[in-house]
């Protein structure tokens, strides 16, 4: 029968088990994970399962990198996303988390606009380091991308968007998201994509400052094709600040819901 | 006449338009996103889109913080 050895196709007779399996092909790994799940005990193999020997402390071979770092996820989901691409306007407390998140998962394509460099005050949320300020923040999030996971295409445009080149970068995307700071500039590119891209799904947050409670943020569909992340009213303001917890919650809000959309799933 | 908002009846003048229903509510043009009988409407239209007798409108307020 056919399973899978670390992405490679193999064929091994019926009843083999994964601790015989693991004898005959890698006898050093401690980590088996079979169908996106740690296995400790051993197991009889079915037809199709996929099984990943990992050796900690070992570096993994550039053919092995992607199967082993995917290998948690659920099964099926890599091969759909590594093929998907998601437009990310905005590389701020939002956007520089949803690339992370969605870069961590192995989508195939990421392009992030952002015309402002790294300064201090963003470190409280935004996914950048202390050697990165100065730097223009799509191409510090471009070089932490790239040492997350390498085989993600990111383009980096270091513009403002305006309703004018909105056509210009966020073409043949499967999945827009808006992580604006400014209400003005959100809807600005709420309408503006959505007028030139209607059927391309777009996930917008608004409402996501300050320490209140998590459970108050939600997704919502809210109109054809526009989602929004968020409790709707927590605005940044004078005495309400925005902090690494509650805006890590709302980009990861944000990420998931690109995540179900690029699998055909409705998010909220 | 009367149009629908947000699920809810609401009545405003004959010959209105978007951007009158919007000062009518106390909302900020640049911080709302409108749908229009199924169709999100572009800020520059706000003047020159004519409301009618049953339409139906999202009105979606934004905050800032990102």
């Amino acid at each position: 029968m056919n399973i899978f050895i670390n992405e490679r196709a193999t064929s091994i007779s019926s009843n083999t088990t994964l601790h015989q399996l693991l004898r005959e092909n890698k006898p050093d790994a401690d980590l088996l994970i079979v169908n996106g799940f740690p296995q400790k005990e051993d197991i009889v193999l079915q037809e199709g399962d996929r099984v990943i020997f990992i050796t900690r402390g070992e570096q993994p071979t550039a053919e092995e990198l992607e199967a082993l770092m995917m290998s948690r996820h659920t099964p099926g989901v890599h091969e759909k996303i590594r093929q998907s691409s998601v437009g990310i306007a905005g590389a701020g407390g939002l956007g520089s988390n949803i690339a992370v998140a969605l870069a961590r998962i192995g989508v195939g394509h990421l392009t992030i606009v952002d015309f402002d460099l790294v300064e201090p005050s963003n470190l409280n949320r935004q996914q950048y380091f202390i050697d990165q300020i100065g730097l223009s923040k799509v191409a510090a999030l471009r070089n932490n991308l790239k040492r997350i996971n390498p085989l993600v295409n990111v383009t980096a445009i270091n513009k403002k968007v305006t309703s004018d080149n909105i056509v210009e970068f966020f073409s043949d995307l499967d999945v827009m998201t808006e992580a604006f700071d400014a209400a003005t500039e959100k809807t600005m590119l709420i309408s503006g994509f959505l007028s030139i891209f209607p059927d391309t799904p777009l996930v917008a947050a608004s409402g996501l400052a300050g320490y209140g409670p998590s459970n108050t943020i939600i997704t919502e569909h809210v109109a054809q094709n526009l989602y929004i992340v968020g409790d709707g009213c927590s605005a940044a303001k004078p005495g309400q600040g925005l902090m690494a917890p509650r805006v890590g919650i709302a980009a990861h809000h944000q990420a998931n819901a690109v995540l179900r959309l690029l699998l055909g799933e409705k998010p909220g | 006449m009367e149009l629908k908002i947000n699920g809810k009846p609401f009545q405003v003048e004959e010959n209105s338009h978007i951007d009158q229903l919007l000062k009518q509510l106390e909302l900020n043009p640049h911080q709302v996103i409108i749908e229009l009988n199924r169709n999100i409407l572009k800020k520059e239209t706000f003047a020159d889109t004519r409301l009618s007798q049953g339409d139906t409108l999202e009105i979606i307020q934004f905050v800032g913080g990102g």
